[in-house]
C-alpha cells in the first residue's frame, strides 16, 4: 500500500513535469531568460501547482493523522540562516546553467539524453557532497545549522 | 549551453501541468504527512546507498515515488505523446550544473518543489526567501551566459 501510494504519487508528479514543460531544459532557460527569447510558460506550472497544494494542504490537514503515517512531519524551522540563503544560490547558478531542478532531471533520466546522463550523477554526488557539508557544518560557525 | 532554443508558450499545459504537480504533492501529504520535496526524497533513496547524514530510515515510498518519476515519460510515450527536450550537449557544463544543483539543495534544504511549491503554499518564510534566491540566482546566471559572456 505504501509501496503503491509513493508509486502513484511519483508517477502523476512526474506527468505533470513533463505535460507541463519542466523537463525540457531550452524551456526552462527561456523562462529564466528575461532579456530574450523569455517563455512565461513555466509560471503558469507554479501557478498551478502552488493554488492546488495551497488548498489541497488545507484539507489534508483537517484529519487529525495522515493516512499511512502516525503524524504529520512539517518543517518546524522559521529561520533564515546562511545556508539557506547560500544553498538556494548555489542552486540558482546550476538551475540556470542546466535548466533542470531535480524532479525534472530525475523524470528525464529514461530519455536518455547525454546532458541528462551527465546532470543526474552529479546531481546525486553533489547531493551527497552537500548533506556532507551540512554535518560538519562548514556553512554554520555558530552551529546554526537548521 | 548550446543554441538558443525558441520555445513555444504554453499556458494551458502548463497550468495543467501544474495542477497534476500539485495533486501529487497533496498525496504525499495526505497519505506520508510529508513534503513533496524531490531533492529530499533523492537524499532520502541516496541514504540507502552510501550513508548519509539527516536522512530517514524509511526510504520504501521515497523509492517508489521515483520510481513513478521513471515510468511517467514511458507511459507519455505509450499514449503517444512523446516528451519535446532540447537538452544541452556540453557534457563537462552539464555536470558542473548536476553537481551546483545536488550541492545547493542539500545544504539549502530544498529545490522547486519543496520550497516552491509545497513551502509557498504553506506560506513558510524560510521558502519564500529560498524561492527569490534561486530565481534572482537562476536569472542572474541565464542573463550572464547568454547576453554578457556570450555563451548561447
Amino acid at each position: 500500500m505504501r509501496s503503491l501510494s509513493g508509486f502513484l504519487a511519483g508517477l502523476v508528479f512526474g506527468l505533470g513535469l513533463l505535460i507541463s514543460g519542466m523537463t525540457n531544459p531550452a524551456k526552462v532557460l527561456n523562462f529564466l531568460d528575461l532579456a530574450g527569447a523569455w517563455d512565461p510558460s513555466l509560471a503558469f506550472v507554479m501557478l498551478g501547482a502552488t493554488a492546488v497544494t495551497f488548498v489541497g494542504y488545507r484539507l489534508a490537514w483537517r484529519q487529525p493523522k495522515p493516512m499511512l503515517e502516525p503524524k504529520f512531519d512539517l518543517p518546524a524551522s522559521n529561520e533564515i540562516d546562511r545556508s539557506l540563503v547560500a544553498g538556494a544560490t548555489i542552486f540558482g547558478i546550476g538551475w540556470g546553467i542546466g535548466g533542470y531542478c531535480p524532479g525534472p532531471a530525475l523524470t528525464a533520466l529514461p530519455l536518455l539524453a547525454p546532458g541528462t546522463l551527465a546532470f543526474v550523477p552529479a546531481m546525486l554526488f553533489g547531493l551527497w557532497l552537500g548533506s556532507r557539508a551540512r554535518a560538519l557544518d562548514i556553512l554554520s560557525p555558530k552551529g546554526t545549522t537548521s | 549551453m548550446g543554441p538558443v532554443t525558441q520555445t513555444d508558450f504554453t499556458p494551458w499545459m502548463s497550468l495543467g501541468g501544474g495542477v497534476l504537480i500539485g495533486i501529487s504533492a497533496v498525496m504525499v501529504m495526505a497519505l506520508f504527512g510529508r513534503i513533496a520535496g524531490i531533492s529530499g526524497i533523492a537524499r532520502g533513496v541516496l541514504g540507502m546507498v552510501v550513508p548519509m547524514e539527516g536522512t530517514s530510515d524509511d526510504a520504501g515510498w521515497r523509492i517508489a515515488f521515483v520510481l513513478g518519476l521513471f515510468v511517467a515519460p514511458v507511459a507519455m510515450a505509450l499514449i503517444g505523446s512523446p516528451v519535446e527536450q532540447t537538452v544541452s550537449d556540453n557534457l563537462v557544463g552539464m555536470a558542473l550544473a548536476g553537481l551546483l544543483v545536488g550541492v545547493g539543495t542539500a545544504i539549502g534544504s530544498g529545490c522547486t518543489s519543496g520550497h516552491g511549491v509545497c513551502g509557498l503554499a504553506r506560506l513558510s518564510r524560510r521558502s519564500a526567501v529560498a524561492v527569490m534566491t534561486f530565481m534572482i540566482a537562476a536569472a542572474a546566471t541565464v542573463h550572464v551566459l547568454r547576453h554578457m559572456l556570450g555563451v548561447v
